[in-house]
């Protein structure tokens, strides 16, 4: 660990704890994340966020968070909220940069400043149907990050490299997942 | 008694004896078993000839640099058992190792040097006081239970029955997994014609020289391989990384990504499953390659560094410190092959070995079936010990050379618990 006071407000002594706490306990570390959607009008929905499950038991956040999702007005619609696949962005961008401040405050390096630019590359042929060979979603996203921190530019890339390595959701953007959709 | 007589049961032999321990070696079936029966055919060490070391006994031939073929390898041990008189007793399989106590004193635990372990063999039964398990690391290919869903019109090999590439249908073969296997295998098999692809997961990359010297010349001089199981801080994890991207060749090839990328093989990223008969890939590749470059940088810093401050004839006649290219992202790379479509007819499956421990039965192992050790030394069963282990000591436990440390210093525990 570096001799000065590294605070990137992560407390990486309580991951460590939780790592060694959890080895025996195979059942709390089973998280199920849940969320409640409920259609507006038109393309326009809204979805809540409050109660998941981990550790054993029921939990919650200490208030409920609504999104609002639509499609925008060159769609025909009346954009109340960003669109869905840019939500996917949302997630990805934010679950990098919480990995990139973990990585680096276990490594011991001061971050001044971390911003990242997102894009993600889409053929709306996909989602309109008009070609079998166009897929739905993202072609391509692409991750620019601009960071200022006590560190060489090398370190920083391997914090970077860790924190993809370690992202719940670059896995499930860049590995297959399972989802079953039911109607009851 | 030793269970195994590879180059970790040899070594075993050897240090038992310097220290007047009565043992037998069993071996299933004949000295350097693993090396004549687990081998691909063109299969060199790769590691040079210099490191090929047993206690009491150096590699002499006329090529310290070069790599042993598998007969050099097996010539080696076989000779050694001999000349060292290693107490064998081939074609003896254990069966099953099972823990008795020895008669309790009053009120208190086994006494010291009370008999404790029975071996079942295909020869009969045997009581002693101490084993040193050495029956090796890879006992078993490695294969997902993903390899269940692959359509039963491609046909499937491991490393353990692949022998050479003519023993594959012609057409295109999908090599899993770009650990020191397979990098060999996907090169060796392309060479024959064979177009491969090559799924590519977690992997350590290497140059095979450096500055002038043998990637493992640096390894072994700079003190990395030197790193105490103890001191290291994911122990487990340092235990489980892929062999590093390393062939053995006269020429000292690189066979990194890079070079096989030259050679025509096509890179696609980790296998993550397989639906209707198509493979799906990670769309993570980029990221593999970034962190596998990134560690290689790390791990040459570490060798200027030590090649600065140090001053002796070993370091006068190095080359310049270099740096090599970035491993080049494929411009497309696919995300899911149609395995039904003919362009695949073969799959090598290059995902790792591991143990095979189905006939111990004294509650040693954890949860994932590997045998809990302290160094070497299995506390969970006192006079239970073992070696040819991954970083079962130091770093270079992991290869031929570190055997010798390590059974000096096993041998030493057994010894001091024989009391």
């Amino acid at each position: 660990m570096a001799m000065a006071t590294v605070d990137n407000g992560v407390n990486v002594q309580a991951l460590l704890d939780a790592r060694e706490a959890l080895k025996g306990a195979p059942d709390a570390t089973k998280f199920t994340w849940r969320a409640t959607c409920k259609w507006q009008n038109g393309t326009y929905s809204t979805t809540n966020v409050k109660g998941f499950h981990g550790l054993g038991q029921e939990q919650s956040h200490k208030t409920e968070t609504s999104f609002s999702a639509d499609h925008p007005e060159i769609f025909a619609a009346e954009d109340r909220g960003i669109t869905p696949i840019e939500y996917v962005l949302v997630g990805l961008a934010s679950c990098l940069t919480a990995g990139v401040a973990a990585v680096a405050q276990n490594r011991g390096v001061q971050l001044r400043s971390v911003e990242s630019q997102l894009e993600g590359k889409m053929d709306i042929r996909g989602i309109l149907g008009m070609d079998a060979e166009v897929r739905n979603g993202y072609d391509d996203i692409k991750v620019t990050f601009k960071i200022d921190a006590d560190a060489s530019k090398k370190d920083i890339e391997a914090i970077v490299a860790q924190s993809q390595k370690r992202s719940a959701v670059y896995d499930v953007i860049t590995n297959p997942v399972n989802v079953t959709v039911e109607v009851v | 008694m030793v269970i195994g007589a590879g180059h970790a049961g040899l070594a075993a032999s050897r240090c038992l004896t310097d220290r007047s321990i009565e043992h037998v070696v069993l071996e299933r079936g004949e000295v350097a078993n693993s090396w004549r029966t687990e081998r691909w055919d063109s299969l060199r060490l790769l590691t040079p000839n210099w490191q090929t070391r047993l206690p009491g006994r150096h590699y002499e031939g006329a090529d310290p640099d070069g790599y042993m073929s598998m007969r050099e390898v097996i010539d080696f041990m076989s000779r050694y058992a001999e000349v060292s008189n290693v107490p064998v007793r081939t074609g003896t399989a254990v069966t099953s190792l099972t823990r008795i106590s020895g008669p309790v004193g009053a009120g208190g635990p086994p006494q010291r040097g009370a008999c404790e372990y029975v071996l079942a063999t295909n020869d009969g039964e045997i009581q002693c006081r101490t084993v040193v398990i050495a029956s090796g690391a890879c006992n078993v290919p490695v294969v997902p239970a993903l390899s269940q869903a692959i359509p039963s019109s491609l046909t499937q090999f491991t490393p353990f029955d692949y022998g050479n590439p003519g023993r594959l249908p012609d057409g295109g073969v999908l090599v899993i997994g770009p650990s020191a296997t397979g990098v060999q295998l996907a090169a060796e098999i392309h060479r024959s014609g064979r177009p491969v692809t090559l799924s590519v997961g977690e992997h350590v990359r290497l140059p095979r020289t450096y500055r002038g010297r043998d990637v493992l010349w640096w390894m072994d001089k700079s003190g990395v391989w030197d790193q105490r199981y103890d001191e290291i801080d994911d122990i487990t994890r340092a235990r489980k990384l892929p062999s590093p991207q390393l062939v053995g060749t006269p020429e000292h090839a690189t066979l990194d990504l890079n070079a096989l990328m030259a050679m025509g093989v096509r890179l696609v990223g980790r296998l993550s499953t397989v639906r209707d008969g198509r493979a799906l890939f990670s769309g993570g590749l980029r990221n593999l390659f970034a962190l596998a470059d990134l560690k290689m940088e790390r791990l040459l810093d570490t060798f200027d560094a030590w090649a600065s401050r140090e001053g002796s004839e070993d370091t006068t006649a190095l080359g310049q410190p270099e740096r090599f290219e970035p491993t080049r992202v494929p411009a497309s790379s696919p995300l899911q092959l149609d395995l039904t479509s003919g362009e695949i007819r073969s799959i090598v499956w290059c995902t790792g070995f591991r143990p095979d421990y189905g006939w111990l039965h004294v509650p040693v192992l954890d949860e994932k079936g590997y045998l809990r050790h302290d160094g070497g030394i299995v506390t969970d069963s006192p006079g239970l010990y073992a070696l040819g282990l991954p970083v079962l000591r130091r770093r270079k436990s992991t290869f031929i050379h570190g055997i010798e440390d390590d059974a000096r210093d096993v041998v030493g525990a057994l010894v001091d618990h024989l009391g």
